[in-house]
């Protein structure tokens, strides 16, 4: 274990002693969590994907405005819904191997390829990386739309939700989605979704990020809709100049002070002192 | 069928755990006492307008949080103690007895209890104001204020900072007020909320602010604020009860 240089892949030689701790009694350190809506829809030119902007910590909001759309290629992108850090890594890790696929090849990447990684990846780890990932992207062969679930298995469905508010964004889907949408009424339907997520699930809130992929191009809509915006508080807390009480002074001068004294010597130089 | 039968345990547990947030902070001569009306199971909201905060008396308020059901069920209660109490002795029972009766109920269930942090704020007989808070088997104290429920770890610290000014040095030759104004206690009130609702997942949709104030004291403060609503219960009162009511965040 103790080399000099780390093995590929995931360090377990904590495992036998964090289960002990754990047996024991100590509580194991919560991991912060997206407790998420994320979706993704087909309509008449490519996909749109929508997500929420909340990052929670239990029931502590940790982050309000975080990014939940990752980039995986120019024509494909990736929501992330369940441990953050796992979202994070596992898109970052397939991006760059879809680069390295793509420069390989030759070729733009397809959307199986990618889900194929994730899913591979995934299905190896048994449901440890906790990945719930809604991905979509427009490639040679069309627009795809993919749900990949921690444990591997996947679903290419015209229209996804994932997350705690998957199921208040799904009754928005299942009611309003027809085949074909232009892209105004995707942006729309997505928005709507995402909402249905931030105002019924606690997991979810703050604002709607949108990104839309066609043939085209890609455009990401950052906070697409911000209906959460914070008001104005009523008192200013600002504290007065010396309100921190302190046991102690100590000042310090951090310049250095230097003084030059020219000395003068004759010329030819002074003779050695041979005495 | 396995020729050894396992020991199987089955439990049903009586209790959830309904989110939201209550505070009461109690003035010289009046008191405040305030919650949020979201009621919450899990990461599903119930209801967006669950009243926390309860008027007893003209001169007591109740605001109950933790499992919802015992909660209303323990204001019901309460409410029936002092009308009986009333039929006994033709007047209002005083805040500092409520505070003792709301002990002695609590502690009878210490068993099986009341799944609820108390708070009763309202009007001593002296005329100060004054908030009592509970733990749910019945300890109680007489405080200056106090916040229970989900949010009680954000808030309370902030309350500890801005009324008993906690970590704060006074200008040299002054001391810090005892009592604060009632329009510096509404203010806090309202932005301990709008910020328990940023931070807290369990908190939001609307909130109930409830003002006691004492019989002596003049008015002209409150008729200043937007949406004020009298709920004094007698024409004959002394002291008054007014509610507050302010939107929070939905999301």
């Amino acid at each position: 274990m103790a080399d000099v240089y780390n093995k590929a892949g995931f360090d377990f030689s904590n495992h036998v002693r964090n289960s002990f701790l754990q047996s024991k009694g100590v509580p194991f350190p919560k991991a912060t969590s997206t407790g998420t809506t994320i979706v993704g829809c087909l309509f008449k030119d490519g996909i749109v994907l929508g997500a929420d902007t909340r990052a929670t910590e239990g029931p502590i909001v940790a982050d309000k405005n975080c990014e939940k759309i990752h980039y995986i290629t120019d024509n494909i992108r990736c929501c992330g819904a369940g441990t953050a850090a796992d979202t994070e890594f596992t898109t970052a890790l397939i991006s760059s191997n879809m680069e390295l696929h793509a420069l390989n090849s030759g070729r733009k990447p397809r959307v199986v390829t990618a889900m194929t990684m994730l899913k591979q990846y995934l299905f190896r780890h048994q449901g440890a990386i906790g990945a719930a990932l809604v991905l979509g992207g427009v490639d040679s062969t069309g627009a795809h739309l993919f749900t990949v679930a921690p444990h591997g298995s996947t679903d290419k469905l015209p229209y996804v939700t994932m997350g705690s508010g998957s199921l208040a964004a799904m009754a928005v889907f299942e009611s309003q989605w027809r085949k074909d949408l232009d892209r105004e009424s995707a942006i729309n339907l997505v928005s709507a979704a995402i909402s249905a997520g931030i105002f019924n699930d606690l997991g979810s809130g703050s604002n709607v990020d949108v990104c839309v992929i066609t043939a085209e191009g890609t455009t990401m809509l950052r906070n697409h809709v911000t209906p959460n915006e914070r008001g104005a508080k009523e008192k200013r807390y600002k504290f007065r100049l010396g309100t921190t009480a302190w046991t102690k002074e100590s000042v310090r001068k951090f310049v250095v002070d230097e003084s030059v004294t020219q000395i003068s010597v004759p010329a030819g130089g002074e003779a050695m002192d041979i005495s | 069928m396995s020729p050894i039968s396992q020991p199987t345990s089955v439990a049903f547990n009586p209790y959830a755990e309904n989110g939201g947030t209550i505070l009461a902070i109690a003035g010289l001569d009046f008191a405040v006492v305030a919650g949020d009306t979201r009621q919450s199971e899990g990461y599903s909201i119930q209801t967006r307008y669950a009243p926390k905060v309860f008027r007893l008396t003209d001169k007591a308020t109740l605001a109950v949080n933790g499992f919802a059901a015992d909660g209303n069920i323990f204001v019901k209660t309460v409410k029936q103690r002092l009308e009986w109490y009333r039929h006994a002795h033709a007047k209002d029972m005083p805040l500092r007895a409520i505070a003792r009766l709301i002990q002695t109920m609590l502690y009878a269930k210490r068993f099986f209890p009341y799944y609820v942090y108390n708070i009763l704020g309202g009007i001593e007989e002296d005329g100060s104001g004054a908030v009592y808070s509970f733990d749910p088997v019945g300890s109680y104290e007489r405080e200056a204020c106090r916040a229970a429920g989900a949010a009680s770890s954000l808030i309370q610290p902030f309350l500890d900072n801005q009324i008993y000014f906690k970590n704060q040095v006074a200008v040299s030759g002054t001391s810090h007020p005892k009592h604060l104004p009632i329009l510096d206690v509404l203010s806090l009130v309202t932005d301990s909320f709008t910020s328990a609702t940023e931070r807290h997942i369990e908190v939001g949709d609307g909130l109930e602010i409830y003002v006691i104030v004492a019989s002596g004291r003049s008015l002209t403060e409150l008729s200043s604020i937007a949406g004020i609503e009298e709920v004094t219960g007698s024409a004959s009162a002394t002291d008054r009860v007014f509610v507050i009511r302010r939107e929070l965040k939905k999301d």
